[in-house]
């Protein structure tokens, strides 16, 4: 047996340990003892992928499964399917969940419910192992599931608030709106196919036992629990609220796990897409809507971490329009790259709502001088996500404006560039606001740079934030690297239109928010004004949460109550009926019993007895009758035998 | 006149409805006893007569007479003994009194 399996089991259920420990003990330990076990384990996994990965990407790699259910007619097996792809994404998970783990020791400090925050965190990062590794969909869907379920306990962790509770409770539902689509998408392919495993509906697909109706339906239905994943369109509206839970969450789901799992699915059952070019367009269309309108609502967010949410929606619309475009290497190196600038960003703003007190990016201002590590690698994240090179953000984001470019579609050309430049241009506004200029709260005064078992995963972070992109150079590109390069049908190459026009966008977009911001050549009060109406339809997200909440949300609770009243009046109604006809048809039976059945036994016992006084006559006791009788009869039977001789 | 086996049986039967009437008639328990001797008696009488009738060598009727006769000496031990300890558990012996049985 190969030692690649082992590491893989290491690698997903150190984190199941950890999670064990704290959700049982973690209360007892107390802080900070409680970290250490979850932290230690989660360090153990991290330290396990690497050699995970190793081992992979030296050929070691493949599919290792056991049956886990046969009965017949259903045959599930459970195992690993540990290609360069999982391999890759297994490393980054690890490794990011690993740091986010030790900046919580300092972030979570003091809060009562410290090791239960670990516990979680490390429930999440098994399932999100688990979801990587999987190889067939029915585990892929157990553990996507179990990444719903810790967003919500994590998104609600601070469930006194109400705002949190009901976020986490919003993001639940949000994404289970798409994992029915998920599922029944799943239960089509397996309908189609008579199994769950990724390489024998691949193998079905493209053999081409599946029509092309099915195969699209398939991949929509797929799709659908990318959609509420992955937060795109129309169900991100979870995202934003999803910042109400602590700031490593924020980090560990925008960074490495839960709304990568909607990009992740979609990569590892590309087969399954590219088989249907509509429902690849309708990705692309998705992603690509998603990335602009995201983005635009990130200019007006004031809030630093809501800043960073709608940066990761529109970041996560450029992963799927980059698989709609038929290029999941680009997605998936946007995926990694965002990992590790989008958790270094976080891990920043947790920074600076910890020195501050304070989410309001106006309640900030002159922290950079205060808090010089979180200032730089700060600036080092806003300028991978900005795609300046050469960060790890502008290879991917390059690869990804590239292969749109070649894809031709207006509307994905103009979505990708204008996100280009909003993206830099959102970033350093938020950036100039808060770490420019003079303070402006006693709390930004008294700002102080956070202690280094927080500063130390920043620096860490950044540095793969500036590196991660060299992958690039690597022969082959990250395609080659990841293995999804077979899906490339043509080679992309540099496409040097592309990339210098993502450069130029992305310093413009830098430019004109410092000409705003930092040297405030335009008042922005008159800038807000001018467009006020713009503004507040952006400061209104597009009105998304107003319609759900005016329309859906009541129209299904109208629904809701329908058919709680349909319950109560003719479900309800029908099964007392029924208990009515039941409780008559018993009356009638008991009284046939009594009448009828008793009736005749009591009959056959009065008949008995009756005879059985008749006859006690002849008893008389007195020894003499009996004799008369056997006299009398004895001497008729003489005079019977006696005639019949 | 001569005395022939019929007069014999003759006999018997008058001795055996005497003794029938006693057993059904009287009260006394002895007496009952008693009119059963008689019956059995009336019996012997019949076998001894027969057998004389068959005439033959064989004297099987005379032989089962006499096992009658000592079967009804054990009887009327038993019986005696039976009516003794009613009489001494009920004080009496007048079969009326007797009819614990009664239906």
């Amino acid at each position: 047996m190969s030692i690649i399996p082992i590491l893989a089991v290491i690698v997903q259920f150190a984190p199941l340990v950890g999670f064990a420990v704290a959700l049982f003990w973690g209360k007892r330990m107390g802080e900070p003892r409680a970290s250490f076990v979850p932290v230690a384990m989660m360090g153990v996994s991290a330290l396990a992928s690497i050699p995970l990965l190793a081992g992979v990407l030296s050929g070691h790699g493949g599919l290792f499964t056991v049956e886990w259910i046969n009965s017949g007619a259903i045959s599930i097996n459970i195992g690993y399917m540990l290609d360069n792809y999982s391999a890759v994404m297994t490393a980054t998970v690890a490794i990011v969940a690993f740091l986010i783990h030790l900046y919580s020791i300092g972030y979570m400090h003091g809060d009562p419910r410290f090791g239960r925050f670990f516990a979680y965190l490390n429930l999440f990062a098994f399932s999100m192992l688990g979801l990587v590794t999987a190889s067939n969909f029915m585990q892929l869907f157990i553990f996507w599931e179990l990444v719903g379920l810790c967003s919500y306990l994590l998104i609600g962790f601070w469930y006194e608030k109400k705002s949190a509770s009901d976020a986490g409770i919003k993001a639940f539902i949000t994404t289970r709106t798409g994992d029915v689509g998920f599922m029944l998408g799943i239960f089509l392919l397996f309908a189609l196919t008579g199994s769950m495993d990724y390489d024998k509906i691949f193998h079905a697909v493209e053999g081409g036992a599946i029509g092309p109706t099915l195969i699209t339906a398939a991949a929509l239905l797929l799709f659908c629990g990318a959609i509420g994943k992955s937060a795109q369109i129309p169900l991100q509206v979870w995202l934003p609220d999803a910042m109400e839970g602590p700031t490593p969450v924020s980090a560990l789901i925008h960074a490495a796990t839960m709304v990568c799992a909607g990009v992740y699915m979609i990569a590892r059952v590309f087969p399954i897409f590219e088989a249907a070019p509509t429902a690849l367009f309708v990705v692309a269309i998705v992603g690509g809507t998603t990335a602009l309108l995201a983005a635009t609502i990130a200019l007006v967010q004031i809030d630093i971490k809501r800043v960073l949410a709608y940066s990761t929606v529109s970041q996560l619309g450029y992963m799927i329009l980059a698989l709609g475009v038929g290029n999941p290497v680009a997605a998936f190196f946007h995926l990694v790259t965002h990992a590790f600038f989008k958790s270094l960003l976080f891990l920043g703003s947790g920074s600076m709502i910890h020195g501050t007190g304070t989410q309001d990016i106006r309640e900030m201002g002159g922290l950079a001088p205060k808090m010089k590590t979180t200032t730089w690698t700060f600036v080092v994240g806003a300028l991978a996500l900005a795609g300046v090179p050469p960060l790890a953000g502008f290879f991917s984001k390059d690869e990804i404006l590239g292969s749109v470019s070649d894809y031709g579609h207006w509307w994905l050309i103009v979505c990708g560039f204008l996100t280009a430049l909003l993206t830099a241009f959102y970033m350093f506004r938020a950036i100039y606001i808060s770490y420019a200029g003079k303070p402006r709260t006693a709390g930004a005064e008294h700002a102080h740079e956070s202690p280094p078992v927080m500063t130390i995963p920043l620096i860490v972070l950044a540095v793969f934030s500036v590196t991660a992109g060299w992958i690039f150079f690597v022969p082959g590109g990250f395609g080659a690297f990841s293995g999804l390069s077979v899906f490339l049908h043509h080679e992309h190459g540099i496409n040097v239109g592309a990339m210098g026009a993502s450069v130029i966008l992305a310093l413009s977009g830098i430019f004109i928010a410092t000409i705003i911001y930092l040297w405030k050549w335009v008042d922005n009060e008159q800038l807000y004004k001018i467009f006020r109406p713009v503004a507040f339809v952006l400061e209104r997200k597009y009105f998304f949460d107003d319609v759900y909440h005016g329309l859906l949300v009541p129209g299904f609770v109208l629904f809701s109550r329908f058919w709680g009243a349909f319950d109560l009046w003719v479900i309800d109604g029908i099964v007392n009926l029924s208990a009515f006809m039941t409780v008559l048809v018993s009356r009638f039976e008991g009284w046939f019993d009594l009448a009828i059945v008793d009736g005749v036994v009591n009959l056959l016992g009065w008949i008995t007895r009756t005879f059985g006084a008749g006859f006690r006559k002849l008893q008389t006791g007195y020894v003499q009758e009996y004799i008369i009788i056997l006299g009398v009869g004895a001497v008729a039977v003489i005079l019977a035998a006696l005639a019949i001789l | 006149m001569t005395i022939t086996p019929a007069h014999f049986i003759g006999l018997a039967f008058i001795i055996f409805a005497i003794g029938f009437l006693v057993v059904v008639v009287r009260k006394n328990a002895i007496a009952i006893l008693m009119g059963v001797e008689l019956m059995l008696n009336a019996v012997n009488l019949i076998l001894l007569a027969f057998n004389r009738i068959h005439g033959t060598m064989e004297l099987d009727g005379q032989v089962f007479a006499i096992f009658v006769i000592a079967v009804a000496a054990a009887e009327a031990v038993v019986g005696l003994a039976l009516i003794l300890a009613v009489y001494r558990s009920l004080g009496t012996v007048s079969i009326d009194d007797l009819s614990a049985l009664k239906g």
